[in-house]
């Protein structure tokens, strides 16, 4: 039995303590926006926050997690209204196929909490995310954006 | 072909062959009717591409896949254009492929790749939306008792010019949708046109920011199962022996079974089916293919290189003589490997099978090839059988194959009446792909005294994607889209001209199945051409750029798109302390695209891509905004698999299996990247393919320029090339 706080409500779920949260996450819970991507921590599709950092949740077993607070991609906008980095993706046009957005979207929200005003060196530092569909150039324009707004 | 009835996976296969220029549709294809034909909430349909609902939103039904290409909103632009509608108030919906089959294919074509979302419909779905409008039109004169001729329409509302009567689409829908669909559909001038070649945003981004969008990953059905699944690793093997008993007691887990030479386990959960799945102690039989590897695969290409026999698909003059003959002779060998698509999403299809019909839900590029692969798995009549077609994560030509989809439902079949999905491991992806093919090329060239390029002769040796994936498809034996880019005329021309020159293939396939890989055969082809050109340019001493420029005199257009990246990109002009220029140009899929990269190297090793200037003439442009997109998206797939990717083969199998080992750019590499959408009109050229082709061999050329290294195999991480 696990005890998880996602995107600030308590639900108690029966698992295996070793199940990754993503999985948890995906599958208990039925929140699907947070994606599968490697399952090994390397792509980023999985990344959503635990107390506001960033973890990529394939491999973070749920039992590390109880008792924290859980934000997924669902947790973001709140009654409809887009955060400020979700609004710079959509002025930007970023998305392609946006199979790894929320990833990249749940990676670069953690980044503007710590960092507001982040320059290019720190944004190459911070998102690691793979986007196969290579929206990286939109991704750096709409951080920007977003930084401004 | 629209009234195919008889739908055989062969046909189906023949229909939609993701090369080989789209389906000959005519221009009388039926728009729907006779008797209204009503969407799924009871709105009327005014043709089979607009249905309008009384709030005056419009439906447009889109039959091509969208994978993030942005080919959802080209088609959606085109069909508004021409319905004179409201942009704002648009949506859309995939119309399934059995209604499609059921309604004699009067939506066209489903396939989508080859760059042919846009430029293969483009006609008929104009005139949807053109026919719709007329009927709109005609609908509000008969209600006014007008002629329709003194009725214009414009942003979904209908006026009558003399009186100044005004009406709105979703009012006059229902009496339009009765109506005859006119026989003749006049389309607008280029012109005149409002939306096409409109930078609008996307149709389909709001719910990919909000963790809303339903991949085949996401799909939900009530009692759905989960499966995970491991096929033989060595290509053509078989399960020798495996042993399910410790994984069937294991949690979740409701099944253990082989299905054709895999074997899967289905559980309540995904994480449980996999975590069972490799508890299963699985023994494989290669057969003689546990023998093969990347050595010796690569011993059979070189053999190819001067073997014999070989099909010729691009010759004039006489090239040997030339070359024999000429002041200065150049030669270079060239090698590219296998590479995975590695779509974001790993593959997946859902499926629910009972004894008289077969559902599947699935992200694929060719929502057709999934239905005949469903109606082939099940046994069951294609009518029985039907295909929800979901956003793709990612296809790049993956996803044009059905082999996940046939495991999904001969999975399904050991179920009946339990919808079960099938998802893919990032491992299992990686070792079940349709690879980029392998290929070597050997370059041969003849300089005169005055470093004029007087012959060249490329001989190509390696696999055809043709000859595993579409054998029906085979001219004579030969693939002519191994010579993409190198055609003596056509959408892959070779746009140089040389007065002689002879381009051959020696095929030599292996046991690793090949497949559409974005840009199919223009990555190694472009490579091998435009890194050899500029081998040629300083062989003869010449500028890379006047050196193509020479050459390229009696084609406008490709001289047009290198102008303009030499110009934008800034050759001939002083760069930056450290960085150097390389140039690249390539003509494919009808379009002529062109790039000027910037790098310097650190360290000898140390590898920056700074900035590439991109050119492309696709003829008209829909979207410019989203083909700046492609351009950007197109490097970072092409570029990471140059810098980093490949696939070996040891014992028979695949020897990556996650990003570890097969890499792709982060948004730290990526460089800036300029782009010119320059439609210079009259022709209908790709736009997700094309670009992907000249990064490589632009920032190959540069590398050159900053180190004097020129490097012929890939990925460069084989070199010690660290990429930054
Ligand atoms: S799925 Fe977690 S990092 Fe890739
Ligand atoms: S948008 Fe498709 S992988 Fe990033």
């Amino acid at each position: 039995m696990a005890r998880l706080t996602i995107n600030g409500k308590s639900q108690a779920f029966d698992v295996d303590p070793n199940t990754p949260l993503l999985w948890v996450l995906r599958e208990q819970v039925g929140l699907t926006g947070t994606k599968y991507g490697c399952g090994v921590a390397l792509c980023g599709a999985c990344t959503v926050h635990v107390d506001g950092a960033p973890m990529r949740s394939c491999v973070v077993p749920v039992s590390a997690v109880e008792g924290k607070k859980i934000t997924t991609i669902e947790g973001l906008a709140v009654n409809g209204r887009l955060t400020k980095v979700q609004q710079a993706w959509l002025d930007n046009d970023v998305p392609q196929c946006g199979y790894c957005q929320s990833g990249m979207i749940m990676a670069v929200t953690a980044l503007l909490d710590k960092s507001p005003k982040p320059t290019d060196a720190q944004i190459d530092a911070a998102i690691t995310n793979i986007c196969r569909c290579g929206t990286f150039q939109q991704v750096r324009e709409a951080i920007h954006a977003a930084a401004r707004a | 072909m629209l009234e195919s009835p008889k739908l055989t996976r062969r046909s189906f296969l023949i229909s939609s062959a993701a090369v080989g220029g789209g389906l000959a549709l005519g221009l009388n294809i039926p728009f729907g009717g006779p008797g209204v034909v009503r969407a799924a909430d009871g709105s009327p349909e005014i043709t089979a591409w607009v249905v309008i609902r009384p709030d005056d939103t419009v439906v447009v039904r889109i039959a091509r896949s969208e994978m993030g290409q942005g080919t959802l909103t080209g088609l959606a632009q085109l069909v508004a254009e021409e319905l004179e509608c409201d942009w704002s108030k648009v949506i859309t919906e995939y119309p399934t492929p059995g209604t499609n089959v059921a309604r004699k294919r009067v939506w066209g074509d489903y396939g989508t790749g080859g760059s042919r979302g846009i430029r293969t419909s483009q006609d008929y779905v104009r005139k949807g939306g053109a026919a719709a409008r007329m009927m709109l039109v005609q609908a509000a004169a008969d209600g006014w008792k007008v002629p329709a001729s003194e009725c214009v329409a414009a942003n979904s509302t209908i006026t009558h010019k003399p009186s100044g009567r005004k009406t709105s689409y979703g009012k006059v829908a229902e009496a339009a949708a009765k109506l005859e669909v006119p026989k003749d559909v006049p389309l607008k001038d280029p012109k005149d046109w409002k939306i096409i070649g409109k930078p609008v945003k996307r149709l389909d981004t709001v719910d990919k920011l909000t963790g809303k969008q339903v991949y085949g990953a996401d799909v939900k059905l009530p009692g759905m199962l989960n499966a995970a699944i491991k096929d033989c690793p060595i290509f053509g093997g078989k399960v020798k022996s495996f042993d399910p008993a410790k994984a069937a007691g294991m949690p979740g887990v409701k099944k253990v079974l082989q299905i054709e030479n895999a074997i899967a386990v289905v559980a309540d959960t995904w994480w449980h089916a996999k975590t069972a799945l490799d508890a299963v102690n699985i023994e494989w039989d290669g057969g003689a293919n546990e023998k093969v590897s990347s050595a010796s695969i690569a011993e059979m290409l070189t053999e190819g290189l001067s073997a014999e026999q070989a099909f010729v698909h691009n010759q004039a003059g006489d090239s040997k003589a030339a070359i024999d003959g000429a002041a200065k002779k150049v030669e270079a060998v060239y090698v590219y490997p296998f590479q995975n698509h590695a779509c974001m999403e790993p593959m997946n299809a859902t499926a629910i099978y009972t004894a008289d019909s077969c559902k599947v839900w699935v992200g694929t590029q060719n929502g057709e090839a999934a239905l005949a692969a469903a109606a082939e798995a099940s046994g069951l009549p294609v009518a029985k059988c039907d295909v929800e077609k979901l956003l793709l994560g990612g296809g790049f030509g993956r996803r044009g194959f059905t082999d996940y989809v046939r495991q999904a439902v001969l999975i399904a079949k050991e179920m009946p009446g339990t919808p079960v999905k099938l998802l893919w491991s990032r491992e299992e992806d990686m070792l079940h792909g349709k690879y980029h093919p392998i290929m070597q090329a050997k370059l041969t060239g003849g300089l005169d005294a005055a470093g004029n390029l007087t012959g060249l002769e490329i001989r190509l040796s390696g696999q055809s994607i043709l000859a595993s994936a579409r054998p029906e498809a085979l001219d004579k034996g030969k693939d002519p889209f191994s010579f993409q880019g190198f055609w003596p005329t056509g959408e892959h021309s070779l746009e140089y001209t040389i007065p002689n020159i002879k381009i051959d293939h020696a095929m030599r396939n292996t046991h690793v199945p090949p497949g559409f890989w974005r840009g199919v055969n223009i990555n190694q082809n472009a490579i091998f051409l435009e890194c050899f050109m500029d081998e040629l340019a300083l062989a003869a001493g010449k500028d890379a750029l006047e050196f193509r420029r020479a050459l390229m005199s009696k084609n406008p257009k490709s001289l047009a798109v290198l102008n303009a990246v030499a110009d934008k990109g800034g050759w001939g002009k002083p760069a930056a302390p450290g960085v150097h220029r390389g140039l690249a140009h390539f003509r494919a899929f009808g379009s002529y695209v062109a790039a000027c990269a910037e790098v310097s190297v650190k360290d000898g090793n140390k590898v920056k891509v700074h900035r590439i200037v991109a050119a492309t003439d696709t003829g008209y442009a829909v979207n410019p905004a989203q083909i700046e997109r492609q351009i950007a998206g197109s490097f970072v797939y092409g570029l990471s698999a140059m810098f980093a990717q490949e696939c070996t083969v040891k014992d028979g199998r695949i020897e990556q299996e996650n990003f570890h080992s097969y890499n792709s750019m982060r948004i730290a590499q990526m460089p800036k990247v300029e782009s010119i959408v320059m439609p210079s009109g009259g022709f209908w050229g790709g736009v997700g393919e094309p670009t992907i082709c000249v990064a490589a061999p632009a920032v190959l050329n540069a590398i050159f320029a900053a180190t004097g290294k020129r490097f012929r195999s890939f990925p460069l991480k084989n070199h010690g090339i660290e990429w930054v």
